[in-house]
C-alpha cells in the first residue's frame, strides 16, 4: 500500500495509464500491422503481399476508385462547406453558435444509423442507390468537419483587416479573394484533412449505399481480413496508412499552424 | 454655399446604436490641409466619428461632405481617405512590401511606380530595406510604421487615424509624436486624428475638437483649448487644473474661496454664480504668509522631475493644487497669490437639476422613471407633465443601488476644492448632477434619494 501512495506521488507516473493504453491500443496494432504485412503465409519476411498488390490490378484499382470518390466528396464538401461557414461567420455569435450547433448535431448519432436513414429516405424518394447515393451519403456526414475548422478560423479574423482592405480600396470582391480567403487556408487545409483522410477508408457507408455493389478500399481491406487473409489485409492497410502519413505530413509542411487555426485537429 | 477651404464638412451628424446615442447632432468642419485632433475620454463617441469619415459605420442622420463631394453613403472603398487603425491591421499574409502596394495593385498603377512610391513611403517612416520581411516578425513601433506607409503611399485628400500610438511605449510615442508632425508637414494632407491623450493632442494639432457624451464640447487651437476652457469638462480633461465653484460680484470681481479676487473677465452680470478655472502652475506659492491674497497649509508634495505637485489646504477646507520649481514641506504654513489674468471664469452650465416629469397623485411625481414622494400640491391633476427641480445638494447617494428611490451609475467626477460635483447617469438615460463630500468612483452604481420636500414642482406649458 505504501508503495503505491509513493509511486503515485510523483507526478510522472501520472501519464503511466495513458502511456500504457496508448501502447496497447495505438503502438501494437501498428507494429503488428509492419510484421503481418511483411510475412508471407508460412511466417517467413516477404514482400509477397506488396507484389500481389500491385500485380493483381482488382484492389489497386479499388484503392484509386476510393481516392477518387474521396476526392470528389472532399470538393464538394469544400465547395458547399465554404459559403456555409462564410455565412455562418457574418452572423450575429448568438445565433451563429446556434446554427453550427444545428450542424454538428447529427453529429451525435450513431454513423450507422445515419447512414441507414439515408437509405431509407432514397427508398421513400424511390431513388437508385448506388455511386450517386454513395457520394450523397459521404458529403452528408463529413460536411461539417469541413465547416467547423473553416467558420472558426473566419470568426476568429480581425475585422480590422476586412475594413482596412475596403479602406485601401478593395471592393467586396477583392477583399474577399486578397484578404479573407488566403487568411483562411488554414481552415481549409484543416477541413481537407478532417473530410480527405477518413473517406479513403470508409467501408460501412458504402456498403449500405450502394448494396455491396461498389468496393472502396476500405471493404477491401475488411473482406481481406474477415477472409482469414491477415497478410494481405495489413499490408493493404499499411498501403492506406503511408498515403494518409504523406498527406498529413504535406499539409503539415504547408500550413503548419494549421491544426492550430483549424482547432479540430 | 460650400467654402472650398474645408476639405470635411459633417452636418448634424447622428448616430444610434440599439442602446444609446453614440453621436448627437455633431457639426464640424476641417480645413485643408489642417491637423484636427478629436479628443475625449473613451466612449465619448470619437472612434465613431472617424469610422463614419472612413464609412465603416454609416450616420443615422445627417450628412458628410468630403472634398465636396457627399459621401454620406459612398462605401468605403470609393472614399479618398485611408485609415491608420489602431492595431495596425496589417495583412499578416503579405510582406511589408506588399501591404504597402495593396492600394496601388487595386488602382492599377504601373509597376514601376508602385515600386517607386513604395521605396519613397518607407523612407518616409524610416523603414528603407524593410521590403521583404514578413510583417508579423516587426516590433509594435515597425508594424505602425508600415502601417502609415501604406495609407500615406496612396496620396488620400485626407489622412484618418485611429489612436495610433496608444499600442507604443511612452519613449517610441514621443518619437513618432515628432514624425508624425513632420510627415504632416511635408506631405500637405489633411490629418484627422482620435486619441484620448491631451497631451499629445496638445503637442500634435492646429486644431482640438474635445467631445464627451456624444457631443462636441469645444473646438479651438492648443492655446485656446488650454487658456479658455469653455466648461468645467474641458477645464478637467486638458491639463491639470483647480474648478471651484464661484460668483461673479460684478464686473471685474469674482468671488470664491470666502473671499473677493479681481479678475479680468466681464459681462457675466451682477452676483452671478460660475465656475473658475485656476492652472495649478498659476498660482504662486511664497513662504511669506503676510504678503499673501490667503494662506493655507501644504498638505502634501510629490516630486515631478521639473516640479513639484503640491496640495495646500486652506483654513476654510479648500484644497488647492499647485505646481512649484520650489519645495515646501508637508505641514509648512504658506501664502499663496493669483494674478488677476490667471483666473479663468466660466458660465455654469446649470446651478441645479431640472427634470420633466408627470403627475401621479398630489403627493407623488413620475421622474427618472420611478415614483418619488413630493409635498403635496394643488392644482395640477394627475397626469400633468412638469418640471422638477432640485438642488446639486438634495440629493442623498446610497450605496446599495437598491435603497434608492431611483438608481443610476457615476459618469463622471469634478473635485471643486472642497467638493465633488458628479454626475449620474439614471437607469432611464436621464444625467443627474449631485454635490457630495463623500468619494465615490467612476461607474460606481448607486441608489437615489430626494427627499419630498426638495422637489420642486412646475407644470410644463403645453
Amino acid at each position: 500500500m505504501r508503495l503505491l501512495v509513493k509511486f503515485f506521488s510523483r507526478r510522472r507516473n501520472w501519464s503511466l495509464p495513458y502511456a500504457l493504453f496508448l501502447a496497447v491500443f495505438v503502438v501494437m496494432p501498428l507494429v503488428l500491422i509492419m510484421v503481418y504485412a511483411f510475412q508471407s503465409k508460412d511466417g517467413g519476411f516477404s514482400f509477397e503481399n506488396f507484389e500481389r498488390f500491385i500485380n493483381q490490378p482488382e484492389a489497386a484499382n479499388t484503392f484509386i476508385y476510393s481516392i477518387g470518390i474521396a476526392l470528389i466528396t472532399t470538393l464538394i464538401c469544400l465547395a458547399l462547406g465554404y459559403p456555409a461557414a462564410y455565412i455562418l461567420s457574418r452572423m450575429r455569435p448568438s445565433s451563429s453558435r446556434l446554427v453550427v450547433m444545428l450542424f454538428i448535431l447529427p453529429m451525435w448519432i450513431n454513423v450507422l444509423v445515419r447512414t441507414l436513414a439515408t437509405v431509407a429516405l432514397f427508398d421513400f424518394l424511390r431513388l437508385p442507390l448506388g455511386e450517386g447515393a454513395l457520394i450523397f451519403g459521404m458529403v452528408y456526414n463529413f460536411l461539417p468537419f469541413m465547416i467547423y475548422p473553416i467558420y472558426n478560423v473566419l470568426q476568429k479574423m480581425d475585422s480590422s483587416l476586412i475594413e482596412a482592405a475596403e479602406d485601401l480600396g478593395a471592393t467586396p470582391r477583392q477583399v474577399f479573394t486578397r484578404v479573407v480567403f488566403p487568411l483562411s487556408m488554414p481552415g481549409i487545409v484543416s477541413g481537407i484533412m478532417m473530410v480527405f483522410m477518413p473517406t479513403i477508408s470508409t467501408f460501412a457507408i458504402a456498403e449500405l449505399l450502394t448494396m455491396n455493389n461498389i468496393k472502396l478500399f476500405g471493404t477491401t481491406i475488411q473482406e481481406n481480413i474477415n477472409n482469414g487473409m491477415w497478410h494481405y489485409g495489413a499490408a493493404l492497410s499499411l498501403i492506406m496508412l503511408v498515403i494518409i502519413g504523406i498527406t498529413s505530413l504535406f499539409s503539415d509542411s504547408s500550413e503548419t499552424d494549421a491544426a492550430n487555426d483549424g482547432g479540430l485537429l | 454655399m460650400v467654402e472650398t477651404q474645408n476639405i470635411i464638412e459633417l452636418s448634424n451628424i447622428t448616430k444610434n446604436f440599439p442602446d444609446k446615442v453614440v453621436l448627437d447632432d455633431v457639426s464640424l468642419s476641417v480645413k485643408k490641409g489642417e491637423f484636427l485632433t478629436i479628443l475625449g475620454p473613451s466612449g465619448c463617441g470619437k472612434t465613431t466619428l472617424l469610422r463614419l469619415l472612413a464609412g465603416f459605420n454609416s450616420a443615422s442622420s445627417g450628412e458628410i461632405r468630403i472634398d465636396g463631394k457627399v459621401m454620406t453613403d459612398v462605401p468605403p472603398h470609393l472614399r479618398p481617405v485611408n485609415t491608420v487603425f489602431q492595431r495596425y491591421a496589417l495583412f499578416p499574409n503579405y510582406n511589408v512590401y506588399d501591404n504597402i502596394a495593396f492600394g496601388l495593385k487595386l488602382q492599377k498603377v504601373d509597376k514601376q511606380e508602385i515600386e517607386q512610391r513604395v521605396k519613397r513611403a518607407l523612407k518616409m517612416v524610416g523603414m528603407t530595406d524593410y521590403e521583404h520581411r514578413d510583417v508579423m516578425s516587426l516590433s509594435g513601433g515597425q508594424q505602425q510604421r508600415v502601417a502609415i506607409a501604406r495609407a500615406i503611399v496612396n496620396r488620400p485628400k485626407v489622412l484618418l487615424l485611429d489612436e495610433p500610438l496608444a499600442a507604443l511605449d511612452l519613449k517610441m510615442r514621443k518619437d513618432m509624436q515628432m514624425e508624425l508632425k513632420e510627415m504632416h508637414r511635408t506631405l500637405g494632407i489633411t490629418f484627422v486624428y482620435v486619441t484620448h491623450d491631451q497631451e499629445e493632442a496638445l503637442t500634435l494639432s492646429d486644431t482640438i475638437v474635445v467631445m464627451n457624451e456624444g457631443k462636441i464640447q469645444q473646438i479651438g487651437t492648443p492655446t485656446d483649448i488650454y487658456n479658455e476652457p469653455c466648461n468645467a469638462f474641458v477645464a478637467d480633461f486638458i491639463g491639470e487644473s483647480n474648478i471651484l465653484n464661484a460668483t461673479m460680484v460684478r464686473d471685474r470681481l469674482v468671488r470664491f474661496m470666502n473671499r473677493e479676487f479681481e479678475c479680468i473677465d466681464e459681462g457675466f452680470g451682477e452676483n452671478t454664480p460660475v465656475d473658475v478655472v485656476i492652472r495649478p502652475e498659476d498660482v504662486y506659492i511664497i513662504r511669506n504668509a503676510e504678503a499673501a491674497m490667503f494662506h493655507g497649509v501644504v498638505r502634501s508634495s510629490i516630486f515631478k522631475g521639473v516640479h513639484y505637485e503640491m496640495l495646500v489646504e486652506t483654513p476654510d477646507g479648500y484644497e488647492i493644487q499647485i505646481q512649484d520649481y520650489n519645495s515646501f514641506d508637508v505641514g509648512q504654513e504658506v501664502g499663496m497669490l493669483i494674478k488677476p489674468a490667471d483666473i479663468h471664469v466660466m458660465q455654469k452650465e446649470r446651478t441645479e437639476n431640472h427634470i420633466e416629469g408627470v403627475m401621479v397623485d398630489a403627493t407623488h411625481v413620475d421622474i427618472l422613471g420611478e415614483n418619488f414622494e413630493c409635498l403635496p400640491v394643488e392644482n395640477i391633476s394627475a397626469g400633468t407633465k412638469v418640471d422638477v427641480a432640485f438642488g446639486f445638494t438634495d440629493v442623498e447617494l446610497t450605496d446599495d443601488a437598491d435603497d434608492g428611490t431611483s438608481w443610476g451609475t457615476i459618469r463622471f467626477i469634478l473635485y471643486k476644492g472642497d467638493r465633488y460635483h458628479l454626475t449620474v447617469r439614471t437607469d432611464d438615460g436621464e444625467n443627474i448632477y449631485v454635490d457630495t463630500h463623500d468619494v465615490w468612483e467612476d461607474l460606481d452604481e448607486v441608489g437615489i434619494k430626494i427627499p419630498p420636500k426638495a422637489l420642486r414642482i412646475t407644470p410644463l406649458e403645453k
